[in-house]
């Protein structure tokens, strides 16, 4: 309850401040930005961030799961070493050098994003599936279960709270680095952002500040309650004892 | 029916599990793997439902060679309980036990009611478990579920791997107890595996006892315990055999008559004389319903004081079907050294004591001795 | 790019070497910073009767965690602006990373202490320790390699905000990375890339060793067992 309080105070503060923003529409010799444009870039920032996090999610969780398969167990610490060293890689470095590599714009930016976006994914994905308990698996497979099933009805169930956390980390991650790719002119809330600070005009700055935290904090308490939903009672109860203990 | 013939199983790193295994369990026989850590038990048990693949070697479940099977059609029709239950945290209890008719389709009443009735069958109430979660349960419960999921859809064979291996003694001596009895009602095919002797005693029609991927001794557990093939079944089995051993009796197969009874309206004066004729320390006494009640010390007729005044209650009684390790721990704990036997009406079947039970012993060991007297003749 | 990359390292290893110690002079200023309030308000709300408020405080600090750095940026510009206080440069930068810095030193502190095993706490006890000896001699102890993942974590998320901060004219290796975008200068986006994720990485391992060394001995052959 409480929790809602706050969240609900920070996003009326920031959605607030937004508007107001908005309705000072000039600033000296500056024109704020129009409430057209902010509702424009928000969409186009929601895109960036859908985008990036679609083909992250179609790659990363498939990945994360070979990975844990017995062929793969070779591979599957160099790939999950990677995926740890990248993400300690600062977001402005991937954004850097996809604006070099494949030019300065939206393109440079998805592909930047998804990049930066699959690794948690791949990572949660792996350890979710690694961390079912062997005997469980064992069970399944001694009932007469086919891999298949194993995965669908097993494996999959009790590693989704964990992929999902992977989810909701890097679409958090990634609405920052969005941001950020406003200034490899990709497009977005990061745009106003930039500008402000490029005119030395705070107005504008928190004119487009305002809302990408809003949407960041928004995202965040939506994939939350969608891992809320997708956790099987069973593990819920199971992680309410443990706190219990 | 299971058998095995000629069974080897050497793992890719070049480990040999199990070396030419030949066995039989037959219809509705308890068969218990027994044998020291590592020595290939849970491997033979897996070859069977072919979680382990065979090296060389045949095994046939009902006289069809179990390579003929769709791997897991094969496993929907043997069941499968292992030590770490392994129980399937997202599901409810009744979604856990009907899982293999779920796997073949069954309809959803028809898994419900299945549930129900191998809940009820497992000693757990359905309106209380029916719906909760494994984490929601005790440890000996879960176990309990785990037992009851591996008979999900009535399959004819059981395969068990410490299914009580990783709970406290007492709830595991109590599910012990209730699976025999269970047993007893569904008769079903069980290779059972174990590293602790006193559950293959109590557990198995017959124990098949192995030491570094080989069958040493297929025997019943009388026989495990009173001819030991060689060193190690004897060093296994333990220096007290003897007392293992007294587990495979019940107290009905060895008690006598009670040399005297006492009524407890009876004339002390009259029962002190009965006593002393047949030389009798302690008497059972019993109501004008023949229900025991407790002893009488002929010491402690003295006087006018009537039965009623002097008996004493009893500490312990046993029933017919108490195993002879328990009866004799009991005479050991009582003062008397006897041990009433009774059914459950409190009437009385018997008596037990240290000479009986001593003298029982004598009768086996000396038909032993002759048996080993006669075999030693022959060859 | 990366040739002429390597060129411009060469020629220019002074000016990385200024920026580079610029970077980690705002990281270290910001992270002495969290450390000591995180460490505290990790101490206070893990008092007995504190939990409501422990629960306020670290669910404030992850709301506080997922929004973005650049965004905190400009609504510090904006905060520090209308209070007359120079609003780029050092200074929002170092509010900012103390922000991100907390929420992950005090909840590791939060959770180490909370979870520092009763048994322990009334040994202790028993032996006529009185609180403050309590926390002193056995829960921080215990504590400090839980907070050192903590202040590694926070460390290295940081690294990467601060490169972003050279935008808004703290200096640091993310000024090559915007000098670079500016002009289209790939060479000087590569340095600079490559430079602070080094500097990522490295402090990475160096904190996950001085971790290892923080731990305790006799938790550390227990940690070991474990794995
Ligand atoms: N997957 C495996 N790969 C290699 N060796 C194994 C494997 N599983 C078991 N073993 C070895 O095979 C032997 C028998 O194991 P197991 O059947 O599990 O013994 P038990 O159940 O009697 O304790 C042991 O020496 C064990 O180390
Ligand atoms: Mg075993």
């Amino acid at each position: 309850m409480r929790r809602y309080v706050i969240l609900f105070t920070l996003l009326v503060l920031f959605v607030g401040v937004t508007i107001w923003m908005t309705a000072i529409q000039q600033v000296g010799m500056f024109k704020m930005f129009p409430p057209g444009k902010v509702v424009r870039e928000t969409i186009k920032h929601l895109q960036i961030v859908g985008a990036a996090e679609a083909i992250a999610i179609g790659i990363g969780v498939p990945v994360g799961f070979i990975a844990t398969r017995r062929a793969m167990r070779f591979v599957s610490p160099v790939l999950v070493g990677i995926a740890n060293v990248g993400q300690t890689v600062p977001t402005l470095a991937f954004i850097g050098i996809a604006g070099a590599v494949l030019g300065m714009g939206y393109r440079a930016a998805v592909v930047a994003l998804f990049i930066y976006a699959m690794l948690p994914i791949i990572r949660n994905t792996y350890a979710g599936i690694n961390s079912v308990d062997p005997a469980v698996k064992e069970a399944a497979q001694g009932m007469g279960m086919s891999r298949a099933q194993v995965t669908w009805r097993v494996e999959l169930p009790l590693a989704r709270p964990v992929i999902i956390a992977g989810i909701r980390t890097s679409t958090v991650v990634n609405v920052g680095t969005a941001a950020v790719a406003g200034m490899i002119g990709a497009g977005g809330l990061g745009e106003l952002i930039v500008t402000g600070i490029a005119v030395r005009v705070t107005q504008l700055t928190v004119q487009g500040a305002a809302p990408t935290a809003a949407l960041a904090i928004i995202l965040d308490s939506l994939l939350g309650e969608v891992e809320n939903v997708l956790t099987p009672r069973g593990l819920k109860v199971m992680k309410e004892k443990q706190w219990q203990q | 029916m299971i058998r095995l013939e000629n069974v080897y199983k050497t793992y890719p790193d070049g480990t040999e599990a199990v070396k030419d295994l030949n066995l039989e369990i037959s219809k509705g026989e308890f068969c218990v793997f027994l044998g020291p850590s590592g020595c290939g038990k849970t491997t033979s048990m897996k070859m069977i439902n072919r979680l382990i693949s065979l090296t060389s070697g045949k095994i046939y479940v009902d006289d069809k060679d179990i390579m003929s099977f769709n791997p897991n059609e094969l496993r929907r029709n043997i069941g499968y309980a292992i030590q770490n239950i392994g129980l399937f945290p997202h599901l409810t209890v009744w979604e856990n036990i009907a899982t293999v008719p779920m796997l073949k389709k069954w309809s959803k009443q028809k898994q419900l009611d299945r549930a129900e009735e191998l809940l009820e069958l497992v000693g757990m109430d359905p309106s209380v478990f029916m719906y909760r979660y494994p984490s929601e349960l005790s440890g000996g419960q879960q176990q309990r579920v785990g037992v009851a999921r591996s008979l999900g859809a009535d399959p004819d064979i059981l395969l068990m791997d410490e299914p009580f291996g990783a709970i406290d003694p007492i709830t595991r001596s109590k599910l012990q107890d209730e699976f025999l009895k269970i047993q007893a009602k569904i008769k079903k095919t069980i290779a059972f595996v174990t590293h602790d002797i006193e559950e293959a005693i109590k557990m198995g029609d017959k124990i098949a006892l192995m030491k570094a991927g080989r069958l040493v001794q297929y025997d019943d557990p009388a026989t495990l315990l009173t001819y030991p093939k060689d060193e190690f079944v004897r060093n296994f089995v333990g220096a007290d055999r003897v007392l293992k051993g007294l587990r495979l009796y019940k107290a009905k197969d060895v008690m006598k008559e009670p040399p005297v009874t006492v009524k407890i309206d009876e004339d002390p004066a009259r029962v002190k004389k009965r006593m002393e004729e047949s030389n009798t320390k302690w008497s059972m006494v019993t109501d004008e319903k023949d229900r025991f009640i407790g002893w009488i010390a002929s010491d402690d007729i003295k006087g006018s004081k009537s039965i009623k005044e002097i008996y004493k209650p009893p500490t312990v009684t046993a029933g017919p079907d108490t195993p002879l390790n328990e009866a004799l721990s009991m005479m050991i704990n009582s003062t008397i050294g006897t041990l009433a036997i009774l059914d459950e009406d409190g009437k009385m079947l018997g008596v037990l004591s240290f000479d009986i039970i001593r003298d029982m012993l004598g009768q086996e060991e000396s038909e032993q001795q002759k048996e080993t007297k006669a075999s030693g003749e022959k060859s | 790019m990366w040739q002429e990359a390597w060129q411009y390292f060469l020629k220019n290893t002074d000016k990385i070497l200024k920026w580079t110690v610029q970077h980690i002079y705002i990281i270290i200023v910001a992270n002495v910073c969290a450390v000591i309030i995180g460490v505290t308000v990790g101490i206070f709300i893990s008092g007995k009767g504190r939990e409501r408020i422990a629960e306020m405080v670290i669910y404030f600090a992850s709301i506080m965690m997922t929004i973005p750095s650049l965004a905190l940026y400009g609504i510090l510009m904006g905060i520090l602006a209308s209070l007359s206080l120079p609003s780029i440069g050092f200074l929002p930068v170092v509010i900012a990373l103390t922000l991100y810095g907390l929420l992950p030193i005090i909840r590791n502190t939060y959770t180490a202490i909370r979870e520092v095993d009763p048994d322990m706490i009334e040994a202790g006890r028993g032996m006529g320790m009185g609180e403050t000896q309590i926390l002193l001699k056995i829960k921080l102890p215990l504590a400090v390699p839980v907070i050192m993942a903590g202040m590694r974590q926070a460390i290295v998320m940081n690294i990467g905000i601060a490169a972003i901060g050279s935008y808004i004219g703290a200096g640091g290796l993310g000024q090559p990375i915007f000098r670079g975008i500016a002009n289209y200068r790939t060479d000087l986006i590569a340095v600079g890339a490559v430079c602070v994720s080094l500097l990522a990485i490295i402090v990475d391992v160096v904190m996950g060793r001085l971790e290892w060394l923080t731990t305790p001995k006799g938790v550390r052959i227990r940690l070991r067992r474990k794995s």
